[in-house]
């Protein structure tokens, strides 16, 4: 015992030298809400619904990432388009379109499956809330308003934060978790699911 | 004086606690408070050295272990066990014997020479604080401890002596009983019995 | 020099005043102490510790107290109330009494930089740590669930175990000093600290106090990993912040103690006295604090019956060691 007590001694004190030096060294801490990292150039974010640029949404509700999506979180209901109320250039659009922020893997397989390039994955990721209901993001949150233009390409995003993030629709808190789920087709969906559960 | 009546007070009143506290903890909780009340009393009496070792072998470790055994044996909650009551045949005789002890007590200390008047003594009895900080008065630790190893030192010795033969039954009584076998040669045992289990199994 | 600021030590009015700016000053340093703590941990691990709240984070233990204040004071229903709430107060309080004895600088005439001098100086410090204990002790008792009562249970056996080597550590340096008087003690060590001829006890010192305070690597009473919290899992709130600040107060008072009993308190090194010695005693303070920390964010946490082998098998025998040797070194050269 007192012989291996007595090796250790060095150990421990080359231990207590390692601390010592890392005291004075740089840190490399990000002062997270005043400071923000780049991210890689094609960070997977907060969904976005975009337009052509005549202001015509790009979404035909194909329903094609809904049906790709793994986490099914997105639920697409499509409408013909009437000619006195023409949203989209082809024949369909999409009436409702939601995604479930919390299911969502952001894996961008929406984004790979839209033919017209509708549904585009920004950086933006910060979309914390307090209520689960206003986790759904419906279409008045993820379409971009018609006065932002088109935007870069998918493939063609700036390094980091990309200067058209502001065309991201402000991401609003729903204090009433209740309305939050009231207001989306999904939210109502989730709801008779979860009282079903209850029940049975 | 008043300090005397308030710490006689906290000294009688927390050892009845002690003693009719219904959980078991309580009563430690009690006799914590009886020794701390009991140093303080030393401690007004300029007897610093007795103060400062009762707190430390009474409360820090005697006391500490009865608490240990208490926290881990009953659960501590459960108030002691009820057994027979044996007061009303001995209350009477207990009570007289305590009464006339007392008294034995009270009769010779005031009848005692004062023999116990080394230097300090006089200075203590002037002021509760001067004669504390200075060396060698009554009650220092030197004083104490030049006592101890001088003309008190066989009572000392033997006292330490008793101390540890009780320690030493202890761990006699409550030891392990079997024979000592070096672990090495217990496990050649283990191990031979395990292999003629293991045979005596295939042979049948 | 019995001017009017410097009465006689002894008016209780003085001690009163003494007492009311110690324990301002003494919880002020333990605020200041758990941020320091923070932060070189923090730097220790290529973190920049607390920095939100103030210039470089120096208001975090005002919102500490603030939060600690505020939140909501849970008595479990297993818990035995009457305990369980005075558990945290004699922690507190016997944490506390101890600076009625120690000596921050060189008695004046006339006056006294500690609240009093008590002849039995390390005696009684001592003392009040072997009551300090009942406060984790109890307090993890009257919990009434099994991770505070392993914990309390574990705070008993270690602080016995190694309140022994401390006590014997400390005897060496009392037989040279030839005095009890922590005045008296940090005077005799004007030529020489003793750190130097007790470098043993000096070691063994600095081990077991860690394990008295119980920190790392010896918190094994609160052993986050294995007892969730120790005996303070149930503690909430205020009860949760005494307990906390009595561990803050030991670890001070050790340093305290290790100053004047080995670094020679405020005498100063290498006669440089322009400093004043209340200086060289906080900076000396200062020093065993920063190396607590130290330790705590270096050293992984001990098995428990590694950490009562080490206490029984090596540094008892060792301390006693250093004891014998002290005493006859002293005795043969009178």
């Amino acid at each position: 015992m007192p012989r291996k007590t007595l090796y250790n001694v060095g150990a421990l004190l080359a231990g207590l030298g390692v601390t010592f030096k890392y005291m004075f060294q740089k840190k490399p801490t990000i002062q997270y809400p005043s400071e923000k990292k780049k991210h890689a150039p094609r960070f997977h974010g907060l969904h976005e619904l975009r337009r052509y640029a005549d202001g015509k949404e790009r979404c035909i509700g194909c329903e094609l990432c809904s049906s790709v999506c793994p986490a099914n979180a997105i639920t697409v209901i499509g409408a013909e388009n009437s000619p006195e109320n023409r949203l989209s250039p082809g024949e369909r659009h999409a009436a409702r379109y939601e995604i479930d922020e919390l299911r969502c893997i952001f894996c961008g397989m929406c984004e790979e499956a839209c033919p017209t390039d509708a549904i585009v994955l920004t950086p933006r990721f910060e979309m914390s809330d307090l209520r689960r209901g206003s986790l759904i993001y419906a279409k008045d949150r993820l379409l971009v308003p018609p006065e932002a233009g088109v935007g870069a390409a998918p493939d063609d995003r700036p390094n980091g934060i990309p200067a058209d993030l502001g065309r991201v629709a402000e991401i609003k808190s729903t204090d009433d978790w209740q309305k939050g789920y009231d207001a989306t087709f999904r939210g109502t969906v989730l709801k008779t699911q979860k009282k079903g559960l209850a029940e049975s | 004086m008043i300090e005397f009546y308030i710490l006689a007070f906290v000294l009688i009143a927390s050892a009845i606690f002690v003693v009719t506290a219904k959980k078991p903890v309580y009563s430690v909780v009690g006799l914590l408070l009886h020794f701390a009340a009991l140093a303080i009393m030393y401690f007004s009496l300029a007897a610093e050295f007795l103060a400062v070792i009762q707190i430390i072998v009474y409360s820090g470790a005697i006391l500490m272990l009865f608490l240990f055994v208490i926290a881990l044996l009953s659960s501590g909650v459960a108030p002691f066990s009820m057994g027979p009551n044996r007061l009303p045949k001995i209350a009477i005789p207990a009570v007289a014997v305590v009464l006339v002890t007392l008294g034995f007590l009270i009769f010779g200390i005031s009848h005692a020479p004062h023999v116990i008047t080394p230097a300090g003594m006089g200075a203590t009895a002037a002021g509760p604080v001067a004669p504390v900080g200075a060396a060698n008065s009554f009650g220092s630790v030197a004083d104490f401890g030049k006592a101890l190893f001088t003309a008190d030192l066989l009572p000392f010795e033997i006292t330490a002596f008793i101390l540890m033969v009780a320690v030493i039954g202890v761990i006699l009584l409550a030891g392990d009983a079997a024979p000592y076998v070096p672990t090495r040669k217990r496990a050649r045992i283990v191990e031979r019995e395990m292999r003629e289990a293991i045979l005596r199994a295939g042979e049948e | 020099m019995n001017q009017w600021w410097t009465p006689a030590a002894s008016l209780w009015w003085v001690i009163l005043i003494k007492s009311a700016v110690l324990l301002l000053i003494v919880i002020t340093t333990f605020a200041y102490a758990m941020l320091a703590e923070r932060k070189v941990m923090g730097w220790m691990q290529m973190r920049p510790g607390p920095n939100r709240v103030g210039p470089w984070g120096l208001l975090q233990p005002a919102v500490d107290a603030v939060k600690l204040i505020l939140k909501e004071d849970l008595t479990p229903k297993t818990a035995d109330p009457l305990i369980y709430r005075l558990a945290p107060f004699i922690s507190l309080v016997t944490a506390l009494s101890v600076y009625a004895v120690i000596p921050f600088a060189e008695p004046q005439p006339g006056s006294i930089w500690a609240i009093s001098d008590v002849n039995a100086g390390i005696l009684f410090i001592l003392a009040l740590t072997s009551i300090g204990v009942y406060g984790i002790s109890l307090g993890g008792w009257a919990s009434g669930s099994k991770y505070p009562l392993l914990g309390s249970v574990r705070a008993t056996a270690q602080m016995i175990s190694y309140e022994l080597s401390m006590s014997m550590s400390l005897i060496g340096v009392l037989i040279l000093a030839g005095t009890t008087s922590l005045a008296g003690i940090v005077n005799g060590q004007a030529k020489l600290w003793y750190f130097i001829p007790q470098f043993v006890g000096f070691i063994i010192y600095i081990i077991t106090a860690i394990a008295e305070t119980n920190r790392a690597p010896f918190d094994l009473v609160e052993a986050d990993a294995e007892l969730v919290g120790g005996f303070n899992t149930e503690y909430s709130g205020l009860r949760f912040g005494l307990f906390f600040i009595a561990e803050y107060i030991n670890m001070l008072t050790v340093s305290c103690i290790a100053t004047l009993l080995f670094l020679g308190g405020w005498t100063a090194p290498f006669g440089w006295t322009v400093v004043p010695g209340i200086v060289w005693f906080l900076i000396k303070v200062g020093f065993f604090m920063f190396f607590y920390i130290w330790l705590r964010s270096t050293f992984p946490r001990l098995r428990y019956d590694r950490l009562m082998a080490f206490g029984w098998k090596v540094l008892l025998p060792v301390a006693t060691l250093n004891l014998i040797v002290t005493a006859v070194v002293v005795a043969v050269r009178g």
